[in-house]
This record gives structure tokens, C-alpha cells and sequence, in this order.
């Protein structure tokens, strides 16, 4: 009898536990947002989920931003087809980029970094303005780009992306996942594309867009254990990329190295293996340590007419991270140590550039939240390096809500860097400029170190009209240097100079943002961006050639409801972009020159994907529907190798339209 | 069966008698506490960081659930209860006063448990 009762009670019980966990697992399922903007964050981030990647064409974290007004795209020169990115006004030089928070894109892969993370690999993108976190290094000045790539243990097993364009580029995108134990999952990415066909829209008789070849493949490990705290993260990475420009008629094999046809080739290798390792303390979630270790090593060749020009460098990079908390979680802090070695083989011509870069360095950041409306990250770091001596980097970020859905920011910051002036500044090598540096006490390439200031401030306030959501805010940056490799391309159409600033630079950049819902899943975006970029170049004060003074983004994205697995989903996005300073030309005869400022245009790119079944979907669009082109792209382009050549000036699209179609095929 | 209750009560004692020689710095401990909306959790929280040994506090809206962990060399479960309650929240353990109570923000006046 006891017994019986005993079985019947435990039945009951485990009734009971079972209605319990079926409770548990409503979830409320709501939309995602293609942007999401933190009003708990003390710094300045954004969020760029997946699902904003899918807008844009392709295919590359560096054609991931063409629909966030936070970052400016600019037009990939015909050189390197490679779209530069900007950032308060600043290129990606001065960001700190980095994928799961190692150091990527820095050095010889500065240029071309951005167009080697396949976007289908890509998670979410975290992007802060203004001074970053001093964790991950004293190099950011103008903000922090961070990628976070597919996790292996939450991947479907099987993905397929396919994509063509009608400027002949195609792309493959395959990845497979196995899930190797409870606790070991383990992903292989493959990336192929290829430009296969020459294209002259524009009939100067140079490519508008390089020929070329990629293929990337990573594979990835991860281990998670609940029980014991410890997680891990392993990759492995290979890259091969080759690049061919220049002149319709030139043929690599018959013309290099010859004033037949100006033509250049820039083939890039590229092999990273990377380990993470973290605990989190049992009993303790607040308290975690963590390792990380990175060795790449990156091989460019190249050659742009007769210049040559070939870097490798061989780096790397290692952080220890502390994370704890002083009495409870309202104060928290990171502590830790970071070391970096670069082993460069620069070659200019025959100049000789090679060189070993290493770094020592202890940071400390505190983090006090009172876990309601302020917050404040204070942080600090010591370094000492070989070439930028010993220094502190101060960061400071605050928040605060003064009211209901309302977040003021203000941020402050130090920054210092070495200025790679060949690997930033490549596209100048297809110029017949001669490349000059007058200073020559430095410690790199006879400069100083960069080292500037940031400082910015913040405001936004979500809202109803019409009971639809809309929200608004402004932001204003600036970014004082007091020592900057300034490239001077105001003085002669010949010649760049390289030398220590004397004078004042500055970037100041103003953002204003509105977004509303106007009706139902039809969502606009709207920013308005002022830059005044001003340096003191030998000549005189200029803006910095290549920026637009004023800008105007606006995205329009309209969704069917969900029905049956099927919807409909469209994306338009208008990109006007004012006048721009173009770099001294006045000089030249009068065919070759360019205006000082560029004519202002818009730019427009349409998408719509048909998502047919959760694991199926198709997408076509077009890049530039409006058919705007760049009047002249090269300078001198009837004799390249004449004193007046120069195809390094892209401030418009210099391809006419494209248009694209691609598919995605899941298994989950 | 006898056996059983035997085994599972020296257990029981032994764990009591472990805990009671051994305090624990990281205690995870787990309480309801009656409330309704983000303004309470605010203040519940607050109220849990005022204790001194509370390393952690997080109170769940939709539960009513309050994890905290806490070192019990500074304080106890107990203390922790009555701070709540002191801030006008009735916990599992502790009511809170009915002039507390009273003091409550309108929209945080949650249904009293008789």
C-alpha cells in the first residue's frame, strides 16, 4: 500500500515537472531588427544581425554597411574592387576591426582586410563610435568594428549560397556543420568568387572592376561545458586571393614588366589559426578568465604598372582577460595583459622597408552600472613598444537615461598608432606619382606615430506617432590629431607626400537619425551626416580629398507577413552623397585634370528576396539603379605610362548598374 | 523503507551540519518576492545590493523569482528578506510592514497575499 502510494505520488510529481517544463518552452518569438540600437549599452554600439547582412548584394563585411548610416562606404577604386570604409569620417586605418575580438584587419591586410570575410560567415556585427574599449588594444581611434562569426554548436548542418552578377562576378558559399559530441561542435566554411569577364562600361579602355579569383576556407571548433565553465573556440583559416587590372588589352604573361599595356596583378595569401579559452569560475558566474592566442600571417604580391610592391607579414597577437567584480555586480572589472609580435618583409621597388614590430602591454577597465539609468566604463592601459615607446591610453564612456526611452552617451579617448603608409595607401601605386617621405627621424618609415583624441556625444529618444514606433537622435564626434602621417596629395598631381603633421587636423562629424514605422512592416531609415575634415597640408588647409561634406542615407524595407513558411521581403536604399575635395590637379594640361570638387549624386540599390520555405529562398536586385558613373576614372588614361597618369580618384561608382541574383538553401 | 527515511535524514543533517561549520562565500540563494513591473525590479534589486555580501541580484518579473548570491560571512538569507521588505515588497519569508507597503509607487502596489 505504501509503495502504491509512493509510485502514485511520484507520478504526480513528475506530472507536475513535465507541465512545468512545457511552460517553460513558450517562447515569444518576436522580430528581429536588422539594427539594433542598445539604450542599456554605455558605449555607442550598434548591432548589425544577420539579417540586415542579407540586404546588401554581397558578399563581404566590407559590403555589409551600405544600409547603416553609423558607417560610410565609398566607392572601390577600378584598382582594387574593393569598397573602403568610413567612420566619423575617418578611414579604416583608424578603427579598430576585429573578429571575435581578436585584432583582424590591421597592417599589410588594411586595404583589402574587409573584403576577406565572406558575409555568410558573418553572425552579427557590433560597431561602437568613438573611442573603444581599451581591451583589445590603443590603436582605435575613430571606433571599433567587431564581427562575430557562425557558432558551430548553434549551426544548421548544411548551407548553400549561390550568387551571379551581371558585372560577371560569381560566388559560391557552402557550409557544413557536424555536431561531434554533447559539448564539441565543429563548422567547415568554403567561400569561392570569381570576376571572369573584362568590363570597360565606361570605354577609357581600363577595367572598371578587377578580374578575380577567391577562395576561402575556415574550419572551427567549439567546445562548451556547463558543468565545468570551460569553453573553447579553435580555428583554422586559409585565404587565396588574386587580383588583375589595368588595361583592357594587357595580358599578364606578354605585358608585365613592360610599357606594351599598364596592367597589375595583387595575389594575396593568407593563413590564420586562432585559439580561445575561457572559465567561468563555478558559483561565480561574474567572475571568468580568459585566453586567446593568434598567429597569421599574411602574404601580399603585387605590382601596379612598374611599381612593385610586396608585403608579408607574419604576426602574433595574445590577450589574457580577467573579468571579476569589486563587492557585487554593480562594479565590475577587466583586467589583463595583451602581447603582439609583427614581423614585416616590406618591399617598395627595391627599397627595403622590412621591420619587427612587438608590443607589451596591462589594462584595466572598470565598469560601475547602478542597474537603473547610469553607467560609466573607465579604462586604462599601459603599453610599451618598440617603436611607439612607452604610453598610457586613457577611455572613458558614460551613459544615462534622463527619462523613459531616452539615452544621452558621452565619450573620450586616446588613441596612438603606426601609420603603414604604403599598405593604407596602395591605390596610389597606380599613379605616376613618385612617392615621397620628408621626414626622416621617425621610427616608422621615418614619421611619428599617429596619436589623437577623441571625444563625442550622443542622444536618443524612441517615441510613438500615430502609435507607430519611431525613434531619433543625433551624435556629434571629434577627433583632434596631434600627430598624424598626413598623405599630401595637394600639392603636385605627381607626387604624394608623407611627413609629420604641422598644424591642426581635425575630423568633426555630426549625425542626425530618424526612423519610423510607417505603416505595418513597412520601416524607414533615415541619417543625415555633416563632416568637416580639415588638414594643414604644406599648401594650405584642405578638406580631406575624397569626403563628402554633406550625406543623406535612406532605406525603405517593406515584409510580407509570414505565411506558410512563405514571404516576401523588399529593401531600397538611397545614398546621396554631396560635393567632394579631389586631390590637386590643376597643374596638368587641361584633359587631365580633375575639377577641385566633385559633382554631388545618389546612388540607389533595390532587393527583393521571395523566401519560399524556411530552408529556401531566392533574391534578386540591382547596385546603382540609377545608372550613375564617375565622368572620368583615370587621369591620363591614353598614356599610363605618361607623367600625367593617375586611376587612384574613385568618388563615384565608376561601374554603371548591376544587377545581381542569388539563392539560399538550408538544411536544419 | 524505514532504511530510506533513515539514509536520506543523515544526509540531510550531515549537509546542515557541513553548512553550518563551512560558511559559504559565493551562496547562490533563491527567494520569491511579490511584485509587478521594471520600477519594482529596480528597487528590489537596489534593495538586495544595499546587503552587504550581495555579489550578484536579479529579479525576474515574470516569475517573481530573486536570485542573488551572496557571502554568508557578511550576511544571511535573512538579512536579505528583510531589506526587501523594509523597501515595501513582501517576500516568501518576510512581509513587509503595511506603512512600507503604503509607500509603494501606484503602479508597483502588487496584490498582497493574505
Amino acid at each position: 500500500m505504501q509503495k502504491n502510494i509512493m509510485l502514485f505520488c511520484m507520478v504526480l510529481f513528475s506530472i507536475s515537472a513535465f507541465s512545468q517544463e512545457d511552460l517553460e518552452e513558450v517562447k515569444i518569438t518576436k522580430k528581429q531588427k536588422g539594427i539594433k540600437k542598445s539604450y542599456t549599452l554605455t558605449s555607442n554600439t550598434s548591432v548589425i544581425t544577420s539579417k540586415e547582412l542579407l540586404k546588401a548584394a554581397c558578399c563581404n563585411l566590407a559590403e555589409s554597411f551600405e544600409t547603416n548610416p553609423s558607417i560610410d562606404v565609398n566607392f572601390s577604386d577600378a584598382l582594387t574592387g574593393t569598397k573602403q570604409i568610413k567612420m566619423l569620417g575617418l578611414t579604416s586605418p583608424y578603427l579598430m576591426i576585429t573578429e571575435e575580438n581578436i585584432p583582424s584587419v590591421r597592417g599589410a591586410s588594411q586595404a583589402y582586410g574587409l573584403s576577406f570575410t565572406p558575409g555568410t560567415w558573418i553572425e552579427s556585427v557590433q560597431i561602437t563610435k568613438g573611442a573603444g574599449s581599451v581591451i583589445n588594444g590603443y590603436e582605435s581611434i575613430s571606433g571599433q568594428i567587431n564581427t562575430e562569426l557562425l557558432k558551430p554548436l548553434n549551426d544548421i548542418p548544411f548551407f548553400l549560397n549561390v550568387y551571379g552578377s551581371t558585372d560577371s562576378r560569381f560566388e559560391v558559399n557552402t557550409h557544413f556543420n557536424k555536431k561531434l559530441s554533447d559539448k564539441w561542435a565543429t563548422s567547415l566554411f568554403v567561400h569561392g568568387n570569381a570576376r571572369v569577364a573584362k568590363n570597360d562600361m565606361n570605354n577609357d579602355g581600363f577595367l572598371d572592376n578587377p578580374l578575380g579569383k577567391q577562395i576561402n576556407v575556415l574550419n572551427r571548433y567549439q567546445y562548451y561545458n556547463a558543468e565545468s565553465g570551460l569553453v573553447s573556440f579553435i580555428n583554422f583559416r586559409y585565404m587565396n586571393d588574386k587580383k588583375q587590372t589595368g588595361e583592357v588589352d594587357f595580358d599578364k604573361d606578354r605585358d608585365r614588366g613592360t610599357t606594351n599595356h599598364w596592367g597589375s596583378e595583387i595575389n594575396t595569401e593568407r593563413f590564420d589559426v586562432s585559439t580561445k579559452i575561457g572559465y567561468v569560475f563555478k558559483d561565480m558566474p561574474y567572475q571568468s578568465i580568459g585566453f586567446q592566442n593568434a598567429f597569421n600571417s599574411h602574404n601580399q604580391n603585387s605590382y601596379f604598372g612598374l611599381n612593385l610592391y610586396d608585403i608579408k607579414q607574419n604576426s602574433f597577437y595574445s590577450n589574457l582577460i580577467f573579468n571579476s567584480i569589486i563587492n557585487n555586480t554593480m562594479h565590475k572589472f577587466t583586467t589583463g595583459l595583451n602581447f603582439s609580435y609583427d614581423q614585416y618583409q616590406e618591399f617598395v621597388n627595391t627599397t627595403d622597408y622590412s621591420r619587427i614590430d612587438n608590443s607589451v602591454g596591462a589594462f584595466f577597465e572598470y565598469t560601475y552600472d547602478n542597474t537603473d539609468n547610469f553607467s560609466l566604463i573607465l579604462g586604462g592601459r599601459v603599453d610599451n613598444h618598440n617603436r611607439l615607446g612607452f604610453f598610457v591610453t586613457p577611455r572613458l564612456h558614460m551613459r544615462y537615461n534622463p527619462w523613459k526611452d531616452g539615452v544621452i552617451r558621452f565619450s573620450a579617448g586616446r588613441g596612438k598608432r603606426s601609420a603603414n603608409i604604403f599598405a593604407e595607401n596602395q591605390q596610389l601605386f597606380a599613379s605616376s606619382r613618385t612617392f615621397s617621405i620628408l621626414d626622416h627621424s621617425g621610427k616608422i618609415y621615418g614619421l611619428n606615430p599617429e596619436i589623437a583624441w577623441n571625444y563625442g556625444i550622443s542622444f536618443s529618444q524612441k517615441f510613438k506617432i500615430f502609435n507607430k514606433n519611431a525613434e531619433a537622435g543625433f551624435d556629434f564626434y571629434r577627433t583632434d590629431f596631434q600627430n598624424q602621417a598626413v598623405v599630401d596629395l595637394m600639392q603636385s598631381p605627381q607626387e604624394v607626400l608623407f611627413y609629420n603633421l604641422k598644424g591642426s587636423s581635425f575630423a568633426n562629424s555630426f549625425q542626425f537619425e530618424f526612423n519610423y514605422e510607417l505603416i505595418h512592416n513597412l520601416n524607414l531609415r533615415t541619417a543625415y551626416k555633416y563632416y568637416d575634415i580639415q588638414t594643414d597640408y604644406l599648401k594650405g588647409t584642405f578638406q580631406r580629398p575624397l569626403q563628402a561634406k554633406h550625406r543623406f542615407l535612406g532605406n525603405l524595407e517593406y515584409e510580407t507577413q509570414l505565411s506558410n513558411g512563405k514571404q516576401w521581403k523588399f529593401d531600397y536604399t538611397f545614398n546621396w552623397s554631396g560635393k567632394q575635395q579631389l586631390p590637386y590637379t590643376a597643374s596638368n594640361p587641361v584633359e587631365d585634370q580633375f575639377p577641385d570638387f566633385s559633382p554631388s549624386y545618389a546612388v540607389m540599390n533595390m532587393q527583393v528576396t521571395r523566401v519560399l520555405s524556411p530552408v529556401f529562398e531566392v533574391y534578386a536586385g540591382g547596385e546603382n539603379i540609377g545608372n550613375y558613373k564617375q565622368q572620368k576614372a583615370i587621369l591620363g588614361a591614353e598614356d599610363p605610362f605618361g607623367p600625367n597618369f593617375d586611376a587612384s580618384v574613385a568618388y563615384a561608382p565608376i561601374f554603371g548598374q548591376m544587377y545581381y541574383a542569388g539563392l539560399r538553401f538550408k538544411i536544419k | 523503507m524505514k532504511h530510506l527515511i533513515l539514509i536520506a535524514m543523515i544526509t540531510f543533517l550531515g549537509f546542515s551540519a557541513q553548512a553550518q561549520t563551512k560558511k559559504n562565500k559565493n551562496l547562490k540563494y533563491t527567494t520569491e518576492v511579490n511584485g509587478n513591473c521594471e520600477q519594482c525590479k529596480k528597487r528590489i534589486e537596489k534593495a538586495a545590493f544595499g546587503v552587504p555580501g550581495v555579489k550578484s541580484a536579479s529579479w525576474d518579473i515574470g516569475s517573481h523569482e530573486l536570485t542573488v548570491i551572496l557571502n554568508e560571512e557578511k550576511s544571511s538569507p535573512a538579512d536579505l528578506n528583510k531589506a526587501i521588505a523594509k523597501v515595501g515588497h513582501d517576500t516568501k519569508e518576510v512581509k513587509a510592514t503595511d506603512s512600507d507597503y503604503a509607500n509603494l509607487h501606484s503602479c508597483c502596489k502588487y496584490d498582497r497575499e493574505k
